[in-house]
């Protein structure tokens, strides 16, 4: 059989002539997040939080990894769409199991010794958000996270040199050079 | 359309020379390239989106959504690969190619480099030869490549650089960053041979652009003051100038076309719009990198070529091979981090040659600057994936490490190789590359090896923690990817004779890194352009008395 690629703007084309109020790019989701539902939401913010937590640092929430994440599932991640829903419902199905409650409703401790014993397809999704959240906190804020670079401002990398042009979108005032 | 003398296939390191250096001989040529012309405004400093890290995409192409590649892993599942995945080796598709974003580092390869084989024997289970040419016949090529397209740094305190006739065009970048000021005087200490990097870079202002800005993002990024050399900003501006070359871009070549003859009469690909088109030509120039050249070839399929041009004996896609990156991170008490680009600067050729017991070895040189994301890959094995601790190490030693590196030169195997798969087509139909095989045992021994050296002049020079990397068993290739269209005299071993020139048809030249029989213990890009003015200056004397009479 004989497998031919076809570019998916040309689906989203097509599919967005036929469609008279077609929302932005997105999933379809009502309310702040485009992929996201609010529980979904706060379960990823929680999941986030323990991968990168707040110390005399920002973590993850404060550093908004979440908008990271929500916006590129909306676009270049689209193809985990279903990978997070299916692990955000497993991660509470287990979570419910052991705990009676949802994932982003245990306590810190609670939910860092569940995520240390996952196994399977819940630790492969635990180690997508990982990624995800890596990329968030740390990448350029333009992406989405890593909101008023925290996390460089945390390593002491300078965030907007002096020389050259300068053609970023970072958000808020450029800071001062590191803590060096 | 019409005929023209010359049709390259690819704007890259290779492409781009020999498009200039015919059209400067009075050829017509029409030179192809699949990407676009990128600016530095066309892809910002995107820290996810570049050459180097690719998780929202590569940033000079190809895209993700036209390009699969098929890869077979060692247990032998086969996965469909988005082009910014890792695994799929991707070098650039762009005009310059992996010249406009690259790391720039400039090296002639030594003069064992181009008998392997003689010098070391072959392993078992290796396909490692000699070349055809040597050292003495690339030289002045070598020497083209670092005037014209731009070279800086110092190899004059290397004891092991091949003869050369000239200096290098342009003094090191100055002033040195840190870290090389913290490894120079620890090599000298070991007894080694530090010295400044050749670069094609400028560190003054060279062929009217200015000197680099010495800003972080250097390498997978597209220079934004334009002092990173590349085909891009020196020779593919000139062959334009002549007159007599035009450049294509968007252009996706589907196949070599030849007569009944056997002799190529152009090529047949689609254009910006998707539309085929056939391009005749007296010669045809394949200069697509070492995957997509092979493919090109193996997707040539006639009457006369049934299994592709030049590969009546089985051998183009063959020898697939890069480089083995094998090095050791340190970390160090004090602040190593200046943030002065574009990091690596400081090298040692003590262990190219000459460690007992192994055949051949690697330059060792400190890695370009790691960005905050690029970090995370960086870390010891010891430090969790997840949680305070990773925060608290990130904290603690992101401005306080030093990575040392290097390229090595690998074993080349027979059954690490491109195909054209059977099934899996790209968006306009071509059967994609299909990459399989691994790596040889030894070429692991010499990694571990250089490892050692590395780890070993990372604690010289006050490394507190180190610790080595060493890449896996799987398949090389990425940037460096070499080897598929081998150069040799004898038509039954090799694809191409010693000017490039595919044995089985005369007017098909093959020009990237394809042809290098061994990809040296250095990033192979000047060897790329030397080869590339070698083989356009014999195509030059070979062709221009009978240019449109074939």
């Amino acid at each position: 059989m004989s497998q031919t690629f076809k570019p998916p703007r040309r689906r989203f084309l097509a599919a967005a002539s036929g469609a008279a109020v077609a929302p932005l790019v997105g999933c379809g989701r009502a309310g702040p997040w485009r992929c996201f539902t609010p529980d979904e939401a706060e379960t990823v913010i929680a999941l986030s939080e323990q991968i990168i937590p707040a110390d005399q640092d920002p973590g993850a929430r404060e550093a908004g990894v979440i908008h990271y994440i929500d916006r590129h599932l909306a676009g270049h991640f689209r193809r985990f769409q279903p990978v997070y829903r299916r692990g955000l419902a497993e991660l509470d199905r287990l979570s419910r199991r052991r705990f009676g409650r949802r994932f982003a409703q245990l306590n810190f401790d609670q939910q860092t010794r569940l995520l240390e014993g996952l196994s399977g397809e819940l630790k492969a999704f635990f180690n997508l958000v990982i990624d995800h959240t890596m990329q968030g906190f740390y990448g350029d804020p333009r992406h989405g996270g890593n909101r008023d670079a925290v996390s460089w401002r945390m390593l002491g990398v300078p965030l907007v040199p002096v020389r050259g042009r300068q053609h970023y979108d970072l958000t808020g005032e450029p800071a001062q050079g590191g803590n060096s | 359309m019409k005929h023209v003398n010359a049709v390259v296939v690819g704007a890259g390191a290779g492409g781009g020379i020999v498009a200039k250096q015919l059209a400067e001989a009075g050829f017509s040529v029409v030179l192809l390239e699949r990407g676009k012309w990128l600016t530095a405004y066309d892809c910002r400093k995107d820290d996810l989106r570049n050459q180097r890290t690719t998780v929202l995409g590569n940033g000079t192409g190809p895209d993700d959504e036209r390009h699969p590649r098929v890869v077979v892993e060692a247990d032998g599942q086969e996965r469909i690969l988005r082009a910014s995945e890792p695994g799929y080796h991707n070098n650039a598709a762009c005009v310059g190619g992996g010249t406009l974003t690259y790391g720039a580092m400039a090296w002639r390869f030594m003069e064992q480099d181009f008998r392997m084989r003689s010098t070391y024997g072959c392993p078992e289970g290796s396909t490692l030869e000699d070349w055809p040419i040597s050292y003495q016949d690339l030289e002045p090529y070598y020497e083209k490549a670092e005037y014209e397209i731009g070279v800086s740094g110092d190899v004059g305190p290397d004891p092991f650089h091949a003869p050369r006739r000239k200096p290098l065009p342009m003094p090191p970048l100055s002033p040195p960053t840190r870290e090389h000021e913290i490894l120079k005087p620890a090599a000298r200490r070991l007894g080694l041979h530090p010295f400044d990097i050749p670069m094609l870079r400028n560190s003054v202002p060279y062929n009217g652009r200015p000197a680099c800005m010495r800003c972080r993002w250097c390498v997978g990024f597209v220079c934004e003051v334009n002092a990173k050399n590349g085909t891009q900003n020196t020779v593919i501006p000139k062959a334009l100038a002549t007159g007599a070359c035009q450049l294509r871009t968007e252009c996706v070549v589907k196949e070599i076309q030849t007569d009944s003859r056997g002799r190529a009469t152009g090529v047949a690909y689609f254009d910006a719009r998707d539309r085929l088109q056939v391009q005749t030509a007296d010669l045809v120039v394949v200069c697509c990198g070492a995957i997509e050249s092979a493919r090109l070839l193996l997707n040539s399929k006639s009457r006369l070529f049934p299994n592709g041009i030049g590969n009546r004996y089985d051998w183009v896609g063959r020898n697939l091979q890069g480089h083995s990156y094998c090095g050791a991170v340190g970390l160090f008490e004090q602040i190593t981090y200046d943030d002065i680009g574009p990091g690596a600067s400081l090298a040692i050729c003590d262990f190219n040659h000459g460690n007992s017991g192994l055949r051949g070895g690697a330059m060792l040189a400190n890695e370009f600057i790691r960005l905050p994301y690029q970090f995370i890959g960086r870390m010891p094995p010891e430090v969790p994936r997840w949680g305070k601790a990773h925060k608290d190490f990130m904290r603690q030693w992101y401005r306080r490490s030093i990575m040392v590196q290097g390229p090595v030169q690998e074993m080349p195997v027979f059954d690490a190789r491109v195909q054209a798969d059977p099934k899996v087509k790209d968006y306009w139909g071509i059967p994609v590359a299909r990459l399989s095989g691994g790596k040889h045992p030894h070429t692991l021994e010499i990694c571990r090896h250089i490892a050692d050296k590395a780890e070993a002049w990372l604690k010289e020079a006050g490394a507190i923690r180190t610790w080595k990397r060493v890449p896996g068993p799987g398949l090389s290739g990425g940037q460096h990817q070499a080897g598929t269209c081998r150069m040799g005299n004898d038509p039954k071993s090799s694809v191409v004779n010693r000017y490039c020139r595919v044995h089985d048809v005369e007017n098909v030249y093959v020009v990237d890194a394809s042809v290098h029989v061994t990809n040296g213990g250095f990033n192979p890009v000047l060897t790329i352009m030397a080869i590339a003015y070698w083989a356009s200056a014999h195509m030059v004397k070979e062709w221009s008395g009978r240019r449109g009479r074939i």
